[in-house]
């Protein structure tokens, strides 16, 4: 099987069922992921409790099922955010170049030299754990990606003559920005969005796993991680199936994202029909 | 040459600028009197007053970001607000530590990486391409402090190989590398695929073919070292991510490094020494990011005439 047919494939099976996961955690989940149950705290899996049960006894499974909707909902609206974000100041600074584009790149150039858990940890710092900030960190640390991304396109398909015909029939900036500019992005942009939600998740799993992001008692996998790692000697399953559960949804995305990428990129499927 | 180092030396000075306020304004709208937390909630107020004219924290925000600017440029960063200890001390204690974990880890993950993605372009569309592929997908798509756990709990805990935390011998250092390297392993194998198969598909490997060169001779000698400098350039610009990404891994093995510093600082509210330690990453990340630029122009002269 050939790696683009492989990855397109294990890509759309992995993300749709964890969206459905998501979406049908109420039916789906065999109890509450707040139910307590001291007297077996810790327990290992077994037929009652398939994954096994956290230190206050609340069932592991029924918990990642459930922490599937806060980071898939932090994926997508993060990415929501900052693509909208981004592409609009990089569409606009690739448009009127000049000073709005020197503005927004330094700008932007600015926040490249963050590295990006580091912004994320230090806005986090200023607004206080929760998973509104954690949306508002990953957002400002993510939309430098897609203004770059906007900018190069808008750059070079503004002197194209779809552009140049659109002026001389008095289009607006506006006009020519969201009608002519922006639909030619959405190739690069899709592939883009793709791996954004994946860096997403894996941005919310790390801060929750540092503290600073989903807060008790909410099911989160990078807070059952972060709790796992205390009773690591005596309880691995805490640590091991929340760990799988992000592998298996930002592996499952990033070989959709790189199916995308093949498939969309002229580059790519040159190459392929050249074999 | 010269030309291009004043440019690009010249287009930092806004940034570096522009980082620097950055930091401070981030660090002072956090939430929180330092002084409060220095003294507790039951000192009184004549004692507040008088730390908080010792340290500078009663004069407006604008005079303290004139006066941490100034600082900076002279390398004074400050005190600590909990242990007293210079600021630029702190960090020059902590900051070997984590360049020593990066740079191992990004050893780690070149000797890796390089075989196996030369050895997928080599055999594109192969089995073992899509194998390679995958492994290094799995490698992006395991979060570091995931595996870190883990290897403590295989290689620590149950086979005692190595010790589960702190900075010892040799040995302490197998575990955070490679968690800290796995990803870069990952993307930097993921890159040289891509760039040996461009390579390959180059006229003078055809020239070299038609020529009789060995399939090593035309895979290492020909194609790799052209493929090679993209790589480079990249595992250079992710060795400023390594030393930020090191911050969850010092957490998990309790490594004494800046990033463990960092967050220590950033939840005890400790403003100067958050303040330098975020500086320091993010200055070394712009630094690393000017060497691995002049690095490049002086190998690949089309880059200065761009």
């Amino acid at each position: 099987m050939r790696y683009s047919s492989f990855s397109f494939f294990i890509g759309v099976t992995l993300t749709t069922g964890f969206v459905l996961v998501a979406l049908l955690a109420p039916f789906i989940a065999p109890y509450s992921p707040y139910e307590q149950d001291f007297y077996n705290g810790l327990a290992g899996p077994g037929a009652l409790h398939l994954l096994g049960q956290d230190s206050l006894g609340r069932d592991i499974l029924s918990r990642i099922i459930y922490g599937a909707r806060v980071s898939l909902l932090v994926g997508f609206v993060t990415v929501f955010i900052s693509a909208t974000v981004g592409v609009a100041l990089g569409a606009v600074a690739g448009y009127f170049g000049g000073r709005i584009d020197e503005v927004i790149m330094r700008i932007s150039d600015i926040f490249l030299s963050f590295p990006g858990i580091l912004l994320a940890i230090a806005v986090m710092a200023v607004r206080g754990p929760g998973l509104e900030n954690v949306i508002v960190a990953l957002s400002i640390m993510g939309w430098t990606g897609y203004a770059r991304l906007a900018r190069g396109q808008a750059l070079s398909l503004r002197e194209r003559e779809f552009v140049l015909a659109a002026e001389a029939l008095g289009a607006g900036p506006l006009r020519i920005i969201f009608l002519h500019l922006l639909p030619n992005i959405a190739a690069p942009l899709i592939v883009e969005v793709t791996f954004g939600v994946a860096s997403a998740i894996v941005g919310e799993a790390g801060l929750s796993f540092l503290g600073l992001g989903a807060q008790p008692p909410t099911a989160s996998w990078g807070s059952m991680l972060s709790e796992g790692r205390s009773f690591l000697l005596i309880a691995p399953h805490l640590t091991t199936f929340p760990g799988i559960a992000i592998m298996l949804v930002v592996m499952g995305i990033n070989f959709l994202g790189d199916s995308l990428r093949t498939a969309l990129d002229p580059k790519s499927k040159k190459v392929i029909r050249a074999v | 040459m010269k030309t291009f180092l004043i440019r690009r030396i010249l287009a930092l000075v806004p940034v570096v600028f522009g980082v620097v306020t950055l930091v401070f304004f981030i660090i002072h709208a956090t939430p929180g009197d330092p002084v409060e937390i220095m003294l507790g909630e039951t000192a009184s107020p004549a004692d507040r007053d008088t730390l908080r004219k010792e340290l500078g924290l009663d004069r407006p925000l604008v005079v303290q970001y004139i006066t941490f600017i100034g600082a900076v440029a002279t390398g004074d960063l400050g005190k600590s607000l909990f242990t007293n200890k210079g600021v630029a001390e702190s960090i020059a204690e902590r900051y070997p530590a984590t360049v020593q974990l990066a740079l191992c880890s990004m050893a780690l993950a070149i000797i890796i990486a390089i075989p196996l993605g030369v050895l997928a372009a080599a055999r594109k569309n192969s089995a073992i391409d899509t194998g390679a592929m995958a492994v290094s997908l799995l490698g992006v798509s395991m979060p570091s402090f995931w595996i870190g756990p883990l290897l403590i709990l295989v290689f620590s805990i149950n086979l005692g190989w190595f010790p589960v935390a702190g900075r010892g011998g040799i040995e302490s250092l197998v575990l955070p590398s490679i968690t800290l390297g796995t990803a870069m392993a990952a993307i930097l194998s993921r890159l040289t695929r891509s760039t040996m198969i461009e390579a390959l598909d180059e006229d003078y490997i055809v020239t070299a073919r038609a020529k009789g060169a060995s399939s090593m001779t035309i895979l290492f000698r020909h194609a790799l070292s052209n493929a090679i400098l993209p790589v480079v350039t990249v595992a250079g610009l992710q060795m400023g991510a390594l030393l930020a990404g090191a911050i969850i891994t010092e957490t998990i093995f309790a490594w004494p490094g800046i990033g463990r510093l960092t967050l220590q600082a950033i939840t005890a509210r400790d403003y100067p020494l958050a303040q330098g330690c975020v500086l320091t990453i993010s200055l070394s990340y712009v630094f690393v990011n000017l060497a691995v630029d002049i690095v490049y122009a002086l190998v690949d002269p089309r880059i200065r005439y761009k």
